[in-house]
Formats: C-alpha cells, sequence, structure tokens
C-alpha cells in the first residue's frame, strides 16, 4: 500500500471520527447537566426523538413535502438559469443585454420577494414554489456562465475547422465543456433552494421540515426542534451525494473534480 | 489540388491606431508539396494557417484554391498547437469527431477511425480519455483526427513544439510515414530550423513582425528522409544559410522592442 492510498484513508475515516467524538462529548456535557439538557437535548434523546417521530408522527410525509418543494422550485427555476446562462456565456451581444439586470437581481435576498409573489399568485402551493425557483435560478445561471466562458476558444476552433454547426458545437463542446462549472451550479441550486424551501416553510406553509421546526419551537418541544434540524442536514448530505453521483457519472474526463 | 496565397495581409486594431501582424504575404503550395512556414515568434505563422484554414479573415488579399470538387471531404483540416483535443472525449470520440460532425454513421467512423488510431501507436487506449495521456500522445491523437477527416489540405500549427527533443523526432519520422501513405499537400508552422528542412519539400523564411516571406527556399533531399542523416553537410548548409537570415531577423526584432 502506498503512502497515498494510505493518506486516502485515514481523510475517509477522519470526518466519522470527528463527528462521533463531538456526539460524545454532547452526550456527557448534558447528560452531567454541564450545559442544561432541557435546551440541548443529549444526542441519544434527539436520535429516539427522530425514531418516534418517523413511526409515530409524520416526519416522513413532512420530509417529503419539503423535498418535492425544492425539487420542484429547482427544476423550474435551474434549467431556465441553465439556458439563459448558456447564452449569456456564448454570446457576448446577449450578455451584454442581460448582465446588468443579473447584476441588479442577484443579490436581492429572495425570500424577500415572497410578499410580491404571494400578491400576485396567492398564498398557496404556487407562491411557495416560484420563490424557491427564483432562488435556484441565480447559482445555475451564473455557474453556468461561467462555465461556458472557461471553455478555452480552440475547441471552437477545432470544432468550426471539423465542419461542426452551431447545434453540434452546442451539444459537444458548449455542453460538456461546462458540465463540471453546471454540476457545481447544481449543488449551489439545490442549497439555495433547501435553505428558501425551509424559510417558505417557517413563514406559512403547513407541511414540511421548516413546519415541523416552527411547530417544534411553538410547543416548545426542544428534542424536536433538535431532530428536525438533524433532518434538515440529513437532505444537505443527500444533495452533496446526488452531485457526486452526476460528477461520477457525467464528467469522468476531468480529474479535478474527484475528490 | 493547389493553392495560392496572394497578397495576404493582417492588421489588428489597438487602442494606438493599427497592428500590423502580416504583410504582403505570396505564395504557392502546389499538389502533394510538403511546405513550411518557418520564423521567429510573433511572425504571424499561426495567422497564415488560420487564414488558410478560414478561421480568421485576412484584411487584405486572398487564398485561392484549385480543385477539382472535393467529394464531400474538406478542404483542409487543421492540427492544432495543443490543447487540440476535447478533454470531454475519449481517444476514438476524438479521432472521430470530423466525420461525426460530417454525419458519417457510427460504426463507419468508427472502423475508419480505428485505422488511424493504429497508425499513430494508440490502439490500446481508444477508450482512454486525453487526462490519461501524455502531452506527445494527445497531439498523435489530433493527427490521427486530422488524417482521418481526409482532408485535400493539412495545417499544421506547431504541432510538436511542446514535446522533448526525442519525442519530436520519433513524431516526424511517423508524421512524414503517414504522409507518404496519404499524400496530401502540408503547410507546417514551425519555429524550429531543423525541423523545417528535414521535413518540407521547401521553407518560407519569414521575417519578424510585420510578418513578410523573406525566402523560398527548396530544400533537394530525396524522399523518402531518413531523419539520422540531419548532420549531412549539405543540410548543414541549408541550416546554416537560414539561421544567418533569421539571426539578422530575430536580432533586429530584439532591437526594435527595446
Amino acid at each position: 500500500m502506498s503512502r497515498h492510498e494510505m493518506g486516502e484513508k485515514t481523510l475517509l475515516i477522519i470526518p466519522p471520527v470527528i463527528l462521533i467524538a463531538t456526539l460524545g462529548c454532547l452526550e456527557f456535557i448534558t447528560r452531567m447537566e454541564i450545559l442544561p439538557s432541557l435546551f440541548f437535548p443529549p444526542p441519544t434523546v434527539v436520535v429516539s426523538t427522530l425514531y418516534r417521530m418517523t413511526t409515530e408522527g409524520a416526519l416522513l410525509e413532512h420530509l417529503a413535502a419539503t423535498v418535492t418543494r425544492l425539487l420542484t422550485g429547482f427544476v423550474l427555476g435551474g434549467i431556465p438559469g441553465m439556458i439563459l446562462g448558456m447564452m449569456m456565456g456564448w454570446s457576448l451581444p446577449v450578455r451584454r443585454i442581460f448582465d446588468p439586470f443579473i447584476a441588479a437581481l442577484h443579490p436581492v435576498p429572495k425570500i424577500s420577494s415572497l410578499p410580491i409573489i404571494m400578491i400576485i399568485f396567492g398564498i398557496g402551493f404556487v407562491s411557495r414554489t416560484i420563490v424557491v425557483a427564483v432562488a435556484s435560478f441565480f447559482p445555475m445561471l451564473i455557474n453556468t456562465m461561467a462555465g461556458v466562458r472557461q471553455i478555452h476558444p480552440i475547441y471552437f476552433d477545432v470544432a468550426q475547422n471539423c465542419g461542426a454547426s452551431r447545434l453540434q458545437v452546442l451539444r459537444r463542446v458548449v455542453l460538456p465543456g461546462a458540465t463540471p462549472f453546471i454540476l457545481a451550479g447544481v449543488r449551489l441550486g439545490l442549497n439555495v433552494s433547501l435553505s428558501i424551501s425551509l424559510a417558505v416553510e417557517l413563514l406559512l406553509a403547513d407541511k414540511g421540515i421548516g413546519t415541523l421546526i416552527w411547530m417544534a419551537w411553538q410547543t416548545l418541544r426542544i428534542e424536536e426542534l433538535y431532530a428536525t434540524i438533524v433532518t434538515a442536514a440529513a437532505v444537505g448530505i443527500s444533495i452533496r451525494l446526488f452531485v457526486q453521483f452526476l460528477l461520477s457519472r457525467f464528467v469522468p474526463w476531468d480529474s479535478k473534480t474527484r475528490t | 489540388m493547389s493553392f495560392e496565397c496572394r497578397n495576404l495581409a493582417v492588421t489588428y486594431k489597438t487602442q494606438s491606431g493599427g497592428l500590423e501582424a502580416l504583410t504582403d504575404v505570396s505564395f504557392t503550395v502546389s499538389k502533394n508539396e510538403f511546405v513550411c512556414l518557418l520564423g521567429p515568434s510573433g511572425c504571424g505563422k499561426s495567422t497564415i494557417l488560420k487564414i488558410v484554414a478560414g478561421l480568421l479573415d485576412p484584411t487584405a488579399g486572398e487564398v485561392i484554391f484549385q480543385t477539382q470538387g472535393t467529394n464531400g471531404k474538406p478542404l483542409n483540416a487543421m492540427v492544432f498547437q495543443e490543447h487540440g483535443v476535447f478533454p470531454w472525449m475519449n481517444v476514438l470520440e476524438n479521432v472521430a469527431f470530423g466525420l461525426e460532425m460530417r454525419g458519417v454513421g457510427r460504426q463507419e467512423r468508427n472502423e475508419i477511425s480505428h485505422k488511424f488510431i493504429e497508425r499513430v501507436g494508440l490502439a490500446h487506449f481508444e477508450q482512454s480519455y486525453p487526462h490519461e495521456l501524455s502531452v506527445g500522445m494527445r497531439q498523435r491523437v489530433s493527427i490521427a483526427r486530422a488524417f482521418v477527416n481526409d482532408p485535400e489540405i493539412l495545417l499544421m500549427d506547431e504541432p510538436f513544439g511542446s514535446l522533448d527533443a526525442m519525442t519530436k523526432l520519433v513524431m516526424m519520422e511517423e508524421l512524414l510515414r503517414i504522409w507518404s501513405a496519404e499524400k496530401k499537400q502540408v503547410l507546417y508552422v514551425t519555429h524550429d530550423i531543423e525541423e523545417a528542412i528535414l521535413l518540407g519539400d521547401r521553407v518560407l523564411v519569414m521575417t519578424g513582425r510585420p510578418g513578410r516571406i523573406r525566402e523560398d527556399i527548396r530544400i533537394p533531399l530525396p524522399r523518402p528522409r531518413d531523419l539520422r542523416d540531419r548532420d549531412k553537410a549539405e543540410i548543414i548548409e541549408i541550416k546554416e544559410h537560414i539561421w544567418t537570415i533569421l539571426e539578422e531577423e530575430v536580432r533586429s526584432s530584439l532591437e526594435g522592442s527595446q
């Protein structure tokens, strides 16, 4: 076994070790009441609460609601973002035209547009999804644009020299060349979608992880509060693993994307 | 098939007016001829290639192609300096790219590509991605792709510029071997005097910027060439002659930039 492989293995082990050590410490500190267990429930209590909420309560139903909202919003916002980003990356005139608007709209906190969207679309599912869509639009757009722009100009010359049409250049050069950046955008976009979904649910939804967090707060069930936050974190890890899968599937050619 | 460059000139617009990159470049390349463009860096050699390839429009002048129809084959194929292979395609896809763009079916284009991949010695690497290959192997992919396209004219832009001296000699020999089997006219850009003499039927020596053709030298060596002959008296004589011209050009361009 080479030293490099040893390093790889050690790196794989370190995060779980840190996690278990931290949880162990927390368990000890809260069980000994060094930190009040009323406000800081021991990890084992959080785990058993999670189990109870899954089996007796409706945790999975709420989780499904959040994931549906997050994915629907991401698809509705991310795909247009990707398409516009691709056009802006490829064509200077298109970039010149849209760039000022993007620059102006991007920094606006998306959750603050919720009241306006509710005035237009009502307070139902549509409004909640649209806010998520708007939020995931920007990271996808900006990453895709950057991804197209970093493609070495020589590849366009090669394609032209081989007689490629615009559509062929799009399919064989622009799209694959920008894929690593697009997938970075997917990761950012999904995480933003998750945050905004939770925020929307905290504010007004009747179902979702955010709703559960709010309900736990209002009834002061602290251990449920923690359990729902752990659930949200699990969604975050799933996003990471999903993007990892997409990378190995679509970018096997880039040695830099291995983690 | 032959082609002629007539009074090509390129001027780039800059903030302080125009930058003359090329001026009054005229030459003819006849059937099956291997012509090398040799000159100091920045003299516009690659610019000439891009104009012949149709990737760049000259400010003045024109390229005239005399051909009896190309039967759907491309007029030219270019081997780029570096980065000429797509990192997201494996060797086979890269080599077959031109055929794919022309709408040749998968089976046929793979068959044609196999042949040339074998000829450049990459038979075991068809499924490899460029990042798994050495720089020299990547250039072979570029060369195979150009030959697979089966163009009338092969344009090569310092294809071996980034290789070490030994690999370069081997690659030059391979290129000559493939070229003698698939006769085409070649326009080959380099800044290596010996490389130009060993490969070319003619060497066009260029001046510093703005680039012009200073001398058109016929290389009287028989084909097939043996690159072991590079210490022969006649080659050394030509080398010295070219170096006298180029040294002057390089010196004056150095002085001009001070």
